[in-house]
């Protein structure tokens, strides 16, 4: 396993059971640092149970997981933030009542001063001294990420930044999406994960999306993609892995894993996803 | 020995009682994902029906059982019908409130209807005791029993064999995929509903009948227990919920037979909270099943907020600061006095319930730690008044924060659970603990306030120190809203799962909100305590929690000004149209009913 040591997250036997059901069956990955992975499948094929176990949304049953050597295994997802794992989420999780800044300022939450002392009863304490006070260095602090916050609004064009006060429940739900691929940009994250980032969303937004994607993929971001849209898939990915009723069951570049046979009959056996569907007629 | 076999007897036989309302909690939790918080009203009214009947209209008592069964299932047949029908498509706080209010209208339409006072309700069976192994058996206990074991025949059977039981089961399994087979929810959710209230009232009947007393203090007992039971043994697990009961019943019993009747509540929370803590899906279930609460689902009202300006709320204080210079009666400062000391606790509250999302349902005991703390230390240790009021915050910031943590794992009706569970022991342990807290004696002869050696005497004094101390409550309750805290708390009520997935820690964040509004509550209960002289553990009761929910609720959940704008208006419309006070309570339950289902985001909006 040469490939173990420079892999920036490598999965090894990892295991969900719900009741009967295997969700995820003894995985296997590695992601090199600066690589995108997309991992494709019919639905419920384990792919969103995969990620809450990489980011300790959920503990896996057996195996491991290590992120640039460390194993963090069962850590909680709140740990795992601080170490630089950001995602976003299949079905939208933006706070409806934060205003699209306050959404995306969460995101930087991690790197506050304020949130730094882990100091049990102290930390929390200074943290509440300090929001009350009020410090010129913790205004200055605030106001630079804020100014951050509105230089990466600014890459979904004009979509986000005349938004930037209402509230996210007002939004469209693109917008939602992209509101929580910001936050995920805000934590700096070293390792991105990205659950159907274009789910719901017309050619048009799904062609930006994909440059956006793109684009943080040349910055030598390293990314975890889950994606329907194959087309984006084989444009964006460095390789595929495909799973199926929560096996691995082919892996390659995206040419070779589009003609395997094994792929082509998990999206059969399983009548063609409605989605599997839509990308073969475009 | 012999008298263990009676314990073990007396606690079955309780159990049996528990089972019946906790089937029926348990029952509305599998259809539709809801704690009825007025499962205890039901109950109490099957009591006073049950009374009617066997006092008023000499029934026998098989008519006796039917008259209760169908009055209670007609009542619970309305709530569904006019409380929580209305309410399936709005947020997720909103049934959960709606029942809290249903609970408090029943409660105190019984109350009203037939006066607080106690009354007997006689079993009409023969007062024999038969020999049982070493213990003895009364025809009531065969009763209860007889009539636990035939609800449960009948429940198994409906369930089983009929078109509506199945499909009751199939909404409890999943509600989206019964919907989609052809469901009726609405006819299902009239059936648990109807049974539910049932089972209840009969039960609440039979406890009468066992204590041949009733009173309106049962309601919110018997909720607890049945919480309790059901909770024990897995919320919409129905077997779970009668093993639940019958655990329940067994340890309060032994529980009573070791340390004696005073006890028997205690350990009846302790074992909630200990369930809640190591198992919170209850004894049966597997301990990493999905949580039983929806992952996704907005729980309080979008809304924007009102935006009040400054110059406004400073003029507005202001006006206040001047009032007593003007000739008003000591009447009208004297309601105002009393809307600030609630104007505390509603900050408190809206901090804790509606920034951080943790619907609490036990803020009096916030109270009363504050107001014991504040007497006990200027009373036993002499200190300033002052400084007193001070320290009993304090104390209600740390011991109310620790003792409320171990409900920082629960979402949504746990948490109401968990909180008004932990009320409770606040007030019995006050109650027991007679070496510190004087028992039930309560604390009599409380200094009157002071401030650097000047006491405050006079209505003004007393009315400009708490409107001091609200105001600077506020200001400061503000800062912390605008402060990245007060984001981070907004954040993990509306998603708690994406806000972890963002690195902010929930024990870290909700135990920060409940510090700084665990002040504000026992700062309120500090003064209190000074203002009355005498304290006892019923000074600071559930109502007052309810209270400030309403209050709450009316100004908008987070709202800091609509806290304050809450507090003077529930205190001071009441005294304008001179609404006698047994209907107040009335009142605030219609209050919070017509809110949650006409303007959900209250007066001045959620923030
Ligand atoms: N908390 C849970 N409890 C029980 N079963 C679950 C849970 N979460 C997921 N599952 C099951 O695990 C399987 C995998 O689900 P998952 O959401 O990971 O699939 P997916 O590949 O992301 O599908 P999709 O493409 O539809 O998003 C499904 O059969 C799902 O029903
Ligand atoms: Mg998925």
């Amino acid at each position: 396993m040469g490939e173990h040591l420079d892999s920036m997250l490598s999965l090894r036997g990892l295991t969900r059971r719900f009741g009967g059901l295997t969700a995820v069956d003894a995985i296997d990955l590695d992601l090199a640092k600066g690589e995108l992975i997309s991992i494709i499948g019919p639905n419920g094929a384990g792919k969103t149970t995969l990620f809450n176990l990489v980011t300790g949304l959920d503990r896996p049953d057996a195996g491991t997981v290590r992120f640039e050597g460390q194993d963090i295994t069962g850590l909680s997802p709140e740990r795992l933030a601080a170490e630089g794992i950001a995602r976003t989420f299949q079905l939208g999780r933006v706070f409806g009542n934060l205003s699209v800044m306050d959404n995306v300022l969460i995101g930087a939450h991690t790197r506050l001063r304020a949130v730094k002392p882990a100091v049990p009863v102290i930390g929390p304490l200074l943290e509440l001294g300090l929001a009350l006070l009020r410090p010129s260095s913790v205004k200055a602090e605030e106001e630079r990420l804020r100014e951050e916050v509105k230089a990466i609004l600014a890459r979904f064009g004009e979509r986000l930044l005349p938004r930037i006060d209402q509230p996210a429940y007002s939004l469209s739900y693109a917008n939602r999406r992209r509101v929580e691929i910001a936050r995920a940009l805000a934590l700096k994250p070293r390792l991105l994960l990205l659950d159907e980032p274009t789910a719901g969303m017309n050619p048009t937004e799904t062609a930006e999306m994909q440059a956006l994607v793109a684009e943080l993929k040349a910055k030598g971001l390293t990314i975890l993609l889950i994606e329907h849209k194959l087309e984006m898939v084989m444009r964006l990915s460095d390789r595929v892995i495909v799973m199926d009723e929560g096996k691995k069951i082919a892996e390659g570049r995206g040419e070779e894993v589009r003609s395997d046979p094994k792929v082509i009959e998990a999206y059969l056996g399983h009548g063609l996803t409605g989605t599997a569907e839509q990308e073969s007629a475009a | 020995m012999s008298s263990w076999l009676d314990y073990t007897i007396n606690g079955l036989i309780v159990g049996n009682v528990y089972a019946l309302v906790a089937v029926g909690l348990a029952l509305i939790f599998g259809v539709s994902r809801l704690i009825n918080f007025a499962q205890g009203s039901i109950y109490l009214v099957g009591a006073y029906i049950g009374w009617v009947a066997v006092v008023q209209l000499h029934t026998p008592l098989p008519l006796t059982i039917i008259v209760v069964a169908a009055a209670a299932a007609l009542v619970g047949l309305i709530i569904e019908r006019f409380g929580l029908r209305p309410l399936q498509n709005s947020v997720r706080i909103a049934p959960l409130l709606a029942t809290i209010g249903i609970s408090f209208v029943l409660d105190q339409l019984v109350m009203l209807t037939f006066s607080p006072n106690p009354r007997a309700l006689p079993s009409q069976l023969p007062d024999v005791r038969f020999q049982l192994g070493g213990g003895t058996i009364g025809p009531l206990d065969l009763l209860i029993a007889g009539v636990g074991i035939t609800s449960a025949l009948l429940l198994f059977v409906f369930l089983r064999y009929s078109k509506l039981g199945w499909a009751v089961r199939a909404a409890s399994q999943d509600r989206d995929a019964a919907m989609q087979m052809g469901v009726d929810v609405n006819r299902v959710n009239q059936a648990v509903f109807g049974i539910a209230a049932a089972l209840g009232g009969v039960s609440g009947m039979l406890v009468g009948m066992y204590y041949n007393q009733i009173d309106t203090a049962m309601s919110l007992q018997a909720t607890l227990k049945g919480v309790v039971a059901e909770v024990v043994g897995g919320a919409g697990n129905v077997p779970g919920a009668v093993i639940g009961s019958l655990l329940l019943g067994l340890v309060e019993s032994y529980g009573v037979a070791v340390f004696g009747t005073s006890y028997r509540n205690l350990f009846a929370f302790l074992l909630l909270v200990v369930v809640l803590v190591l198992r919170p899906n209850g004894l049966f279930a597997s301990a990493r099943q999905a949580p039983p609460e929806p992952l996704t689902g907005t729980f309080i009202a979008p809304s924007r907020p009102v935006r009040i300006p400054r110059w406004a709320l400073a003029v507005a204080a202001a006006g206040f600061a001047i009032l007593p210079l003007f000739p008003v009666s000591f009447y009208v400062l004297q309601t105002l006095i009393n809307a600030w000391l609630l104007g505390m606790l509603a900050l408190s509250l809206t901090l804790v319930a509606g920034t951080i999302g943790q619907v609490s349902l036990g803020h009096a005991a916030l109270l009363a730690i504050g107001a014991y703390t504040s007497a006990l230390l200027s009373l036993a240790l002499s200190v300033p008044v002052g400084l007193a009021v001070i320290g009993g915050g304090l104390m209600s910031a740390a011991l109310g924060t620790l003792l409320i943590s171990p409900s920082f794992r629960l979402r949504g009706h746990y948490v109401s659970i968990a909180t008004l569970a932990i009320g409770e022991i606040v007030s019995l342990v006050i109650l027991n603990w007679e070496s510190v807290t004087r028992g039930p004696i309560g604390i009599s002869g409380i200094p009157p306030l002071s401030l650097f050696g000047y006491d405050l005497i006079s209505p003004s004094s007393v009315y400009w120190f708490s409107l001091a101390v609200i105001v600077v409550l506020a200001l400061l309750q503000g800062r912390l809203l605008t402060s990245h805290l007060g984001r981070s708390f907004r954040a993990i009520r509306d998603d708690d799962i994406a806000a972890r997935a963002y690195g902010l820690s929930l024990n870290r964040y909700k135990s920060l909100a409940f510090i700084f509004g665990g002040f504000a509550a026992g700062v309120s209960g500090g003064i209190a305590a000074h203002l009355y002289s005498y304290i006892n553990h019923e000074t600071f009761n559930t109502q007052q929690s309810i209270l400030a929910l309403t209050v709450v609720i009316l100004g908008g959940l987070g709202n800091v000004v609509g806290a304050i704008v809450g507090s003077v208006a529930l205190v001071g419309l009441p005294e304008v149209f001179r609404i006698a006070a047994e209907y107040r309570i009335l009142i605030y339950g219609i209050v919070l009913l017509l809110l949650v289902r006409f303007r959900p985001q209250g007066l001045l909006g959620t923030i």
